[in-house]
């Protein structure tokens, strides 16, 4: 899968270009805003990486252009400016998720996936399934390996975000963001305490663990090996 | 070509190279002697106006009057000559020529040739045509000494026979008074164009003067006194109201700037101690074998500290963008107490592991106008903060009305905060000493100080007896 960065610091584009490569993506980078809309548009990219302050075009004005054209590749914007008044001008604008500068490697690689797996199939589903555990949107109900599972709402919404990005890891921020929609970062643990409630209902009685920690990126929720 | 602009035409004197011709320049370049000339046009224009009126009324009165004389003297006569011919005519003007009746009355009777049968002047008057019809003409003055010629009007009259009739009235008194009046309204002009000449000038001086110390104060502002003020009038008139908003917004701009050095001071220093600590673990990693197991973890710890100093970074601008007050297109009606629920559930099972109780207790339907994520951010830090401080026990939010606010508590069973620190806590950076050894940035309460006033709110630290009691006090939202 080929990724387009459009990064006007040469630092930060190597460090994206060669952590892209050694997760297995191709990279091509540009780091002006004109060529990079030219790049954007010739196509063949499976998403594009884009800084929002860039020389000759605005990293938003670019994807304006981008969306008028009708070409619709995920794009994930980078930026110093981070108010909830930036992000929603950035997803406004065409952007399909937001990260604010400086971040780490992981976050952005967990969302550019994120992003990756919704632009290929994302067919209307009611029932999602990792292994034998079985989540249904409809009944509202959870169960694994046939035995029904009791969840509080704020559990089965976590559970569900983390069904939908099975076998990828997803980090603190991102369940902050998703299932509870806030945009800080708590000075407290929160987010661990609520995974691993989680973990004990839906772990704790079966043989093999499906909700795995990631040491300094998140969680990943996937069959164990 | 360059030189163009270089050379300049070195014969031409320079315009008002004199002080005050300088100033008179200066002085015709402002709005305020745009003012005055145009009130001095207009008040002299009106001056002049009626100063031309009330004069040729004047003299039309006189002149009037003079005809009217002439007229009646005329019938007078006409009647004579109807009933008494010629010579009843000559006696008659011989009788009212004799009698010196004061009234300036001028008679003639000539025969064709122009020599004088009766009457009271010496000979035909020179300038009179021997025409009939209404005739203007000097006489010489006969009752003072030396010789004068008074102007005087009068009816030429042809009777039959070619004899000739002059029936007239010496206008001198008439022409006098015109003179009078145009003497007298000569000066009343003069003196009224000199008081507005006067007036004006004095209008506009004052005005520019007002103008000029708002312009001295803007630019001595400018040149770094930011603590100026322009001067008040102590009239309250808009001159008073505009020194009045301009010295509110340098106020402002003092207040920001002030607290912007301060801020950067403390960023300077607080920000120093886990630079250093970062630099040194990185220096420990580096001096480690890369192999090695410390090197490993002493990167790790790197890496946490700058994501703490991201996180304060963070903080700060979140703080920053709440004080700078601008219009936030996020805001909307939040129902407090369904946010501190969202919040609190958040929180929840970190609480309980931690060892404490968390209870909510809110009156439905308390609405204010605000932003969910920064309000949300404020009862996280609330809620952060007791978690760290308290120890355990309950935390209890509650969601009121009183007086018609909206208020939201949060309060612990800590250990408090004394009533001597409970104004400095708000302070960037600020830690009192038994917290400074635990992790945290001491932004936390900036940022709720912060963001309550972004939302007209008051934050205020209490007693909980024992533990500490935060406030906050929203006005409601009334629908």
């Amino acid at each position: 899968m080929k990724i387009l960065v459009v990064e006007d610091d040469p630092e930060t584009a190597a460090y994206l270009a060669k952590g892209l490569n050694e997760s297995g993506y191709t990279v091509d980078r540009c780091g002006d805003g004109r060529e990079g809309l030219y790049l954007a548009s010739s196509g063949g990219y499976s998403a594009i990486v884009l800084d929002r302050m860039l020389p000759g075009m605005d990293g938003l004005q670019l994807l304006g252009a981008l969306r008028a054209s009708e070409i619709r590749t995920p794009a994930l914007i980078l930026s110093a400016l981070g108010s909830v008044d930036d992000r929603v001008k950035g997803l406004r604008a065409g952007g399909d998720d937001y990260l604010v500068k400086p971040f780490a490697f992981s976050e952005l690689l967990a969302r550019l996936e994120a992003l990756l797996r919704r632009g290929s199939s994302a067919p209307a589903t009611t029932r999602l399934r990792v292994a034998d555990l079985e989540l249904d949107l409809l009944t509202r109900t959870v169960r694994r390996a046939g035995k029904s599972i009791d969840l509080l709402p704020r559990e089965f919404r976590l559970l569900e975000y983390m069904m939908r990005n099975a076998g990828h890891v997803v980090t603190r921020t991102m369940l902050l963001e998703h299932v509870w929609d806030y945009h800080f970062d708590p000075q407290t643990n929160v987010i661990d305490v609520h995974v691993s409630r989680l973990r004990q209902k839906i772990d704790k009685s079966f043989d093999s663990p499906l909700l795995h920690t990631v040491r300094g990126a998140g969680y990943c929720l996937r069959p164990a090996e | 070509m360059a030189t163009d602009k270089l050379i300049l035409p070195a014969a031409r004197p320079r315009p008002w190279r004199l002080p005050v011709l300088a100033n008179l320049r200066r002085l015709v370049g402002t709005h305020a002697f745009r003012l005055a000339a145009l009130y001095f046009a207009v008040f002299a224009l009106s001056v002049l106006g009626v100063l031309l009126f009330v004069y040729w009324t004047s003299a039309d009165f006189v002149e009037r009057q003079t005809e009217a004389t002439l007229n009646a003297e005329v019938t007078g006569l006409a009647e004579q000559y109807a009933q008494r011919g010629l010579s009843g005519l000559v006696q008659v003007v011989a009788a009212r020529s004799a009698g010196n009746r004061g009234d300036r009355m001028l008679y003639l009777v000539t025969d064709p040739q122009g020599r004088p049968l009766a009457g009271n002047i010496a000979g035909w008057p020179k300038g009179a045509p021997a025409r009939a019809g209404w005739v203007s003409f000097t006489i010489a003055a006969r009752s003072k000494g030396t010789l004068e010629r008074d102007p005087a009007r009068g009816a030429l009259f042809i009777i039959p026979g070619g004899y000739r009739l002059l029936v007239g009235r010496d206008i001198s008194d008439a022409a006098a008074f015109r003179n009078r009046v145009r003497e007298t309204l000569s000066w009343a002009g003069l003196v009224a164009l000199g008081i507005g000449l006067v007036g004006g000038a004095a209008m506009s001086r004052n005005l520019l003067r007002r103008v000029e110390e708002v312009n001295r104060t803007s630019e001595r502002v400018m040149e770094g006194h930011l603590s100026d003020r322009v001067p008040m009038g102590g009239t309250g008139d808009e001159f008073d109201q505009l020194a009045q908003n301009l010295n509110r917004m340098l106020d402002q701009i003092e207040r920001l700037m002030t607290a912007m050095r301060e801020v950067t001071d403390n960023v300077a220093h607080d920000l120093k101690t886990p630079l250093s600590r970062l630099r040194a673990r990185l220096e420990l990693a580096l001096l480690a074998p890369a192999d090695e197991a410390g090197g490993i973890a002493a990167i790790g710890a790197a890496i946490e500290e700058a994501d703490r100093l991201l996180a304060t970074f963070n903080a700060l601008l979140s703080i920053a963008e709440a004080e700078s007050g601008a219009p936030r297109r996020a805001a909307q009606p939040l129902e407090l107490g369904q946010l501190a629920r969202a919040a609190a559930e958040l929180y929840e099972p970190v609480a309980e592991e931690k060892g404490f109780r968390m209870s909510i207790a809110a009156e439905p339907g308390v609405v204010i106008r605000g932003d969910r994520h920064l309000l949300s951010q404020v009862l996280a830090n609330l809620f952060d903060n007791a978690l760290k401080y308290a120890g355990g026990g309950d935390i209890s939010v509650r969601v009121f009305r009183a007086a018609g606010r909206a208020i939201l508590e949060v309060a612990d069973r800590g250990p408090g905060i004394a009533e001597r620190d409970r104004e400095v806590v708000f302070d960037r950076f600020v830690r009192l000493e038994p917290s400074r050894s635990t992790p945290g940035n001491g932004l936390g309460l900036s940022l709720v100080r912060a963001v309550a006033r972004l939302h007209d709110g008051i934050v205020e630290l209490g007693d909980n007896k024992p533990g500490l009691n935060v406030r906050l006090d929203f006005p409601e939202l009334v629908k």
